[in-house]
């Protein structure tokens, strides 16, 4: 399928280049429809991937990738499972996202996140996932999961660990402050920074220059340059969904949903 | 090295200019949630904004609470 349209997000594919556009609003939130649709960008990933050198994922929202996970849907979807399943409801949650992450992370094409805005828990582990981030001038990163009695659920530590390290995960995580652009460029988070609003372009040339390259020997070097930290993820779902049963995460989820405050996203 | 008063003219300017509001319409003591009606991922981008026009980060912790421009501008004074 190289082409598709769903509730959360399209994807286009030209000339060796597929190009993903995340587009629900507010923000992109992760939930059970953006997981739906991108579940099936996974499956349909064998029918293109031989003759596909570059996935480019974007968005179309003006406020930014992605504000992480869609945590109405969680409380809401949480509080409406008797408490004795309410775990079990989260880890199919959190498994279904490991499961794509692990596939984008594992995809045989290069994977370039081009990134504006909001790039908030969730979606920074979408895009850890990707090979190369691309970010525009105005991109913010963050993992505010500790402000819920969490840690990120979708392999943003191991990832980020891999990555850049263990110093740059305890302050991101710690703190649950967001950085700015110019300085997860100057740490290594960001490949590339691109003017305002330019992400994608800068993103369109890096795929017209890896399009040149022998596809075996792109694999190749793909996977020797990217080991997949699957213990360590395993263990990231394990600790989450331990976390999870707290009484205080429901009790956090619910200050943040009906919070009036004006800066809910910041911890 | 730039004094307070010049620090918080700055960032008003900055504001007028990415909100897109008339000249001279903001002013130090406004609360700008309550009069630019911007929510959380609006001031993340003035943050954002303040942060490359003044080359500094600054951490989202230290504004929390803040909400007029020259109490913000005190927090950007402290790490310039």
């Amino acid at each position: 399928m190289k082409s598709f349209s769903g509730k959360a997000l399209r994807w286009e594919w030209r000339d060796g280049v597929v190009e993903l556009t995340l587009d629900r609003e507010p923000a992109n939130e992760i939930g059970t429809v953006m997981l739906a649709d991108l579940g099936e960008f996974v499956r349909a990933m064998k029918t293109f991937e031989a003759d596909t050198a570059v996935c480019i994922i974007s968005s179309a929202q003006k406020r930014g990738f992605s504000a992480g996970a869609d945590l109405r849907e969680l409380y809401h979807g949480a509080i409406a499972l008797p408490a004795k399943e309410r775990n079990s409801g989260v880890r199919r949650f959190v498994e279904q996202s490991h499961e794509i992450a692990n596939a984008i992370d594992a995809a045989p094409f290069v994977t370039i996140a081009a990134v504006h805005g909001v790039c908030f828990g969730g979606g920074l582990e979408l895009a850890l996932a990707c090979d190369i981030i691309v970010a525009d001038k105005m991109a913010r990163f963050a993992f505010p999961e500790l402000r819920l009695g969490l840690i990120p659920g979708f392999g943003g530590i191991p990832r980020l660990k891999r990555d850049l390290g263990n110093a740059l995960v305890r302050d991101l995580l710690l703190t649950g402050r967001s950085m700015n652009a110019a300085r997860a460029h100057a740490v290594g988070l960001v490949a590339q920074l691109a003017a305002e609003g330019e992400a994608l372009k800068v993103a369109q040339s890096t795929a017209a220059q890896i399009t040149k390259f022998d596809a075996a020997t792109r694999i190749a070097a793909k996977k020797f340059a990217k080991p997949i930290p699957y213990e360590e993820l395993r263990r990231e779902i394990e600790i989450f969904c331990e976390l999870f049963e707290r009484p205080a995460v429901l009790a956090n989820l619910k200050k943040f949903v009906e919070s009036t405050d004006a800066m809910p996203y910041l911890p | 090295m730039r004094t307070l008063e010049q620090t918080t003219q700055e960032v008003v300017d900055l504001a007028t200019r990415h909100f897109n509001v008339a000249a001279g319409s903001l002013a130090p003591s406004d609360d700008f949630f309550k009069k630019l009606g911007i929510d959380s991922l609006q001031a993340l981008e003035l943050l954002s904004r303040l942060e490359n026009h003044f080359g500094i980060e600054l951490p989202d912790y230290e504004v929390q609470g803040v909400s007029d421009f020259r109490t913000l501008a005190e927090r950007i004074q402290s790490r310039l």
